[in-house]
Parts: C-alpha cells; sequence; structure tokens
C-alpha cells in the first residue's frame, strides 16, 4: 500500500481552463437540446458528479438569466454489487424536486465508465416517478461500457486502460482543478 | 465521518462505537428519505432471505423488520414461537442450523434468555440482528430512541434524559443507557428503588428515586412500559400506587420543559405509566419513533446483510 511514491499524480488530460470550457459547451448543448429550460432537473451522483451538477446550472443560469433545478441521486443503496464487497459505501439520501411527471432529468456524473452507476441512478430515479425524459452528461467518457448506456453530453473522450485510474479535481473541493489520467 | 462498517451482527450497543453508532444514524437518515418516494421500495438486498425469529411475543417490532426487508427487496420468513419446532424439544441452536441450511442470510432473534443472540451469532455464518435478548440488549430500539432525539434536538451532546420506569427488567433501558452516554447525553433514571436499584450508577447515570425533582431539568422524557409479563409482585407497588409516585400524568406534565421530548418504545399502558392526554399531546413524539424505526431498521439490515461474508 505505502510503497508507491506519493509524487503518482498521473498525465494532466484537462486543465482547470478546458474543463471550464467543457462544462460551458456542455451546458450550451442542455439550452439548445432543452427549449423548455424550467423543466429540466439537473441531478448529480454524489460527490463529484453533484459539484459539476452545481457548476453546470450556475453556467446555464449565466446564460439563460433562468435558474435550474437542481437535484442529488445517491445511487449506493441502488447498486448491484451489495454483498460482495468487503465494505458498503456510505449511503446518502437522494433528493429530487416532485414530482417528476413532465420533467427532464438530465443525470450528471465526473467519468462514465462501465455504466453501473448510471443503470443504477436510473432505477433510484424511476422509484421516485416518472420523467418525461432521462438524459446523461458526463465530463469524462473513459470507454469500457458493461451496459448499453450512451450518454448526452460529454466533455471529453479519453481512451483509458481498465487498469487506469482517472481523477477528477474540481475547485473548492480539491487542491487543484483538473483531469487526471493514473497509468495502472 | 471516516467510518465503515466491518460487524455482520449487530447484538448491541455496549460493543458499538460512537463512529459505529453515527455510521447507524446517518445511513438511517438516507433510508427514511425512501420512505417519501412514490415506490418506497430500493434494491439493496434483492435476493437475500431474512427469517424473523420471535420465540418471545412481539408485533411492532417484528411488523417493522418484515416492512424493512421488504423496503430493501429481501424475502422473509416469520416464526413465531408457536409455530417452530422449539415447542416440539429442538434446541434453539439446532433451529437456527437448519434455517442456516434454507440459505437464510439475515436472523432476527427475538428470545427471553439473555445472550441467546450472541450464542447464534458465534456459530452461524448468517447475520444475527439482536431484536431483543431478554433483559438484556433491544439495540434497534435504542437506536431509533437516539435517531428521534438526534431529529428533533440536533445533538445528544449535554442533552439530559430521563428514563422512567422498570429499568430492572428493561433491555430497552439498557441498550439506551450504552447509546445515550456513548453520545455524550446525561442520563437519569427514575423509579421504585426495587426497579432501578443505586447499582446502575456504575453505567455512568444518576438514579432517582423522586419524578418530581427530576421532570424540570429535562429535555427527553422516556417512559418504559411496566411490564406485566415479568412482573414479580414482590417488586412491585401496584399499579394505581406506581402511577400516583411515577406516572406521567398531565398534572405532572406541567413540570416539563415546554420543548421536552416525551417518548415511549410502546405499547403504551394509557393511564397507567402515561395519561393520553400526555400522550397524544404536542409533545410527544411516539409515532415519530414508529416511523424512524422503520429507516434505522432498514440501514441495520442494509449494513449487516449487505457486507460479504
Amino acid at each position: 500500500m505505502n510503497e508507491k511514491p506519493e509524487q503518482d499524480i498521473g498525465v494532466l488530460v484537462m486543465d482547470a481552463a478546458a474543463m471550464q470550457r467543457a462544462l460551458r459547451r456542455i451546458a450550451h448543448e442542455i439550452v439548445e437540446r432543452n427549449p423548455d429550460l424550467g423543466s429540466i432537473i439537473l441531478a448529480g451522483i454524489p460527490t463529484r458528479g453533484n459539484d459539476l451538477a452545481q457548476r453546470i446550472a450556475s453556467l446555464i443560469a449565466e446564460i439563460e438569466k433562468e435558474p435550474i433545478a437542481l437535484g442529488v441521486i445517491d445511487v449506493s443503496m441502488h447498486r448491484d454489487d451489495v454483498g460482495t464487497r468487503a465494505e458498503l459505501p456510505v449511503v446518502r439520501a437522494s433528493r429530487l424536486p416532485l414530482p417528476l411527471e413532465n420533467r427532464t432529468v438530465i443525470i450528471v456524473d465526473d467519468v462514465l465508465y462501465t455504466g453501473r452507476t448510471v443503470r443504477a441512478a436510473l432505477d433510484a430515479i424511476s422509484s421516485f416517478g416518472r420523467p418525461a425524459r432521462i438524459q446523461l452528461a458526463a465530463l469524462i467518457d473513459r470507454g469500457h461500457r458493461e451496459l448499453p448506456i450512451r450518454p448526452d453530453y460529454i466533455g471529453k473522450n479519453l481512451p483509458t486502460s481498465p487498469n487506469d485510474k482517472v481523477k477528477v479535481g474540481v475547485s473548492g473541493k480539491d487542491q487543484e482543478e483538473g483531469v487526471w489520467l493514473i497509468k495502472g | 465521518m471516516n467510518a465503515r462498517w466491518a460487524r455482520k451482527d449487530l447484538l448491541g450497543l455496549r460493543e458499538l462505537s460512537v463512529q459505529e453508532i453515527n455510521l447507524i444514524l446517518e445511513t438511517a437518515d438516507a433510508f427514511k428519505e425512501v420512505g417519501t418516494r412514490e415506490i418506497k421500495k430500493v434494491p439493496a438486498l434483492r435476493g437475500k432471505t431474512l427469517v424473523n425469529f420471535f420465540i418471545e411475543p412481539s408485533t411492532r417490532t417484528r411488523t417493522s423488520f418484515e416492512l424493512a426487508a421488504y423496503r430493501l427487496s429481501a424475502d422473509v420468513i416469520n416464526i413465531s414461537a408457536t409455530t417452530s419446532s422449539l415447542t416440539k424439544g429442538e434446541t434453539l441452536k439446532d433451529t437456527a442450523r437448519n434455517l442456516q441450511a434454507l440459505h437464510a442470510d439475515i436472523l432476527v432473534l427475538r428470545h427471553s434468555s439473555p445472550g441467546s443472540a450472541l450464542f447464534l451469532a458465534q456459530r452461524l455464518k448468517t447475520s444475527v440482528i439482536n431484536a431483543g435478548d431478554g433483559a438484556h440488549e433491544h439495540p434497534t430500539q435504542a437506536l431509533l430512541d437516539l435517531y428521534t432525539i438526534r431529529e428533533r434536538k440536533g445533538d445528544l451532546a449535554n442533552l439530559h434524559v430521563v428514563i422512567i420506569g422498570d429499568i430492572l427488567f428493561s433491555r430497552v433501558a439498557r441498550s439506551n443507557i450504552f447509546g445515550l452516554t456513548k453520545l455524550g447525553a446525561r442520563v437519569t433514571l427514575v423509579g421504585p428503588s426495587t426497579l432501578v436499584p443505586r447499582d446502575f450508577e456504575t453505567l455512568g447515570v444518576t438514579v432517582s428515586h423522586r419524578i418530581d425533582d427530576v421532570l424540570p431539568d429535562a429535555d427527553v422524557v422516556n417512559l418504559l412500559r411496566i411490564q406485566h409479563e415479568r412482573q414479580r409482585k414482590e417488586y412491585f407497588p401496584g399499579i394505581s400506587e406506581y402511577t400516583r409516585l411515577f406516572g406521567l400524568t398531565k398534572e405532572r406534565a406541567r413540570l416539563l420543559k415546554k420543548d421536552c421530548l416525551i417518548m415511549h418504545p410502546g405499547p403504551i399502558n394509557r393511564g397507567i405509566e402515561i395519561d393520553s392526554e400526555v400522550a397524544d399531546g404536542p409533545q410527544s413524539v411516539i409515532l415519530d419513533q414508529v416511523t424512524n424505526g422503520l429507516a434505522v431498521r432498514m440501514a441495520v439490515l442494509y449494513l449487516c446483510g449487505g457486507i460479504a461474508t
């Protein structure tokens, strides 16, 4: 555990400025595809997805001068690997503005990988009601999908190997903002 | 919060750390939210089997565990004393081993012998949840009491919690004493000297036999049911005398602070340990306890039943 040198923070693949541009582009695409902004809910998956959802919401508010509804979807109680992990993830409450009928929920996560988290999020959302549609936004798509799930908004496609790690830093929460690829 | 859950069993609050107790309470927060959803069910324990093994009668605890398991998508089997082979002379261990052979994942046990949950936990791979073992512990009841106080008061540190009634025979009192003192609350036990002996002070609590002296300073009053079924004559002054000396009558309730919470684990004996007006009054959180019990039991089942064994 301790033999790995601390300086291995990986290769910077997206700096703070590029990240801000990517989030701004996602905000524009959301505005373009959803003429009725009052009906959308940006629902972040804790913890970094949550931070990114707030960032995108404030960017949309800046562009369109319209406040955007926010939500949180904690997927840990909807995962399909309970009972196979030695340590359980900490479960937290989900919060979505209700009712969901006739609204568009946009799931926001930092890294899209196997798609299992998104599947759990789809499950969680459907237990709150039946939104008109659900869309998916992710800052990084690193590939290796195990389920038929496809993002609607993507910041950057990043080819990775399954052993790699992708770390997303967000200003205010982490030391530095940006995306790093740590080779496995 | 850095605590991680690594126990397959929940036997009592005595052995839990403050971090573990807080982890259960915070996990219960998340599961309480599930009760507000349109579909009040999550797949967290899908495919797991829970056995409610109640050798002593219970409706509310058993039903609460049952509903908690359904909300987590587990399958539930209920076995009570009269329907089990214990009446045919099978030992507790053999019955439990048979349940394990059926691949039950979680065993919720209510039994009249102190230590029965521990006995099975040490012998079975199944998760064992103590739902009351004699006069020893009833951890989920105490956890839901802690949860309800925390929900109303924010923090338990330095709160003055008064537990009134039959402490000697009460597993609810014992589990509450362990939990409350760990979380920093000040605890006073009140009741007749036969049922509240001074020995309890070794657990870090105060013992009093005069209810009127204690009530004005209480932040929470937890009334225990007078347990007719466990009561022996020599311990007990008689129902009407008990009510006169220790019952929370509406006159006595006037001594309480306006924001003092009134709790009771149920079932309540109206007119004995508590007057109806008080039980149904604005300070009563008795029904909140029932609602919160469901969330707390979901959290406990999720934590104990969810880890890899």
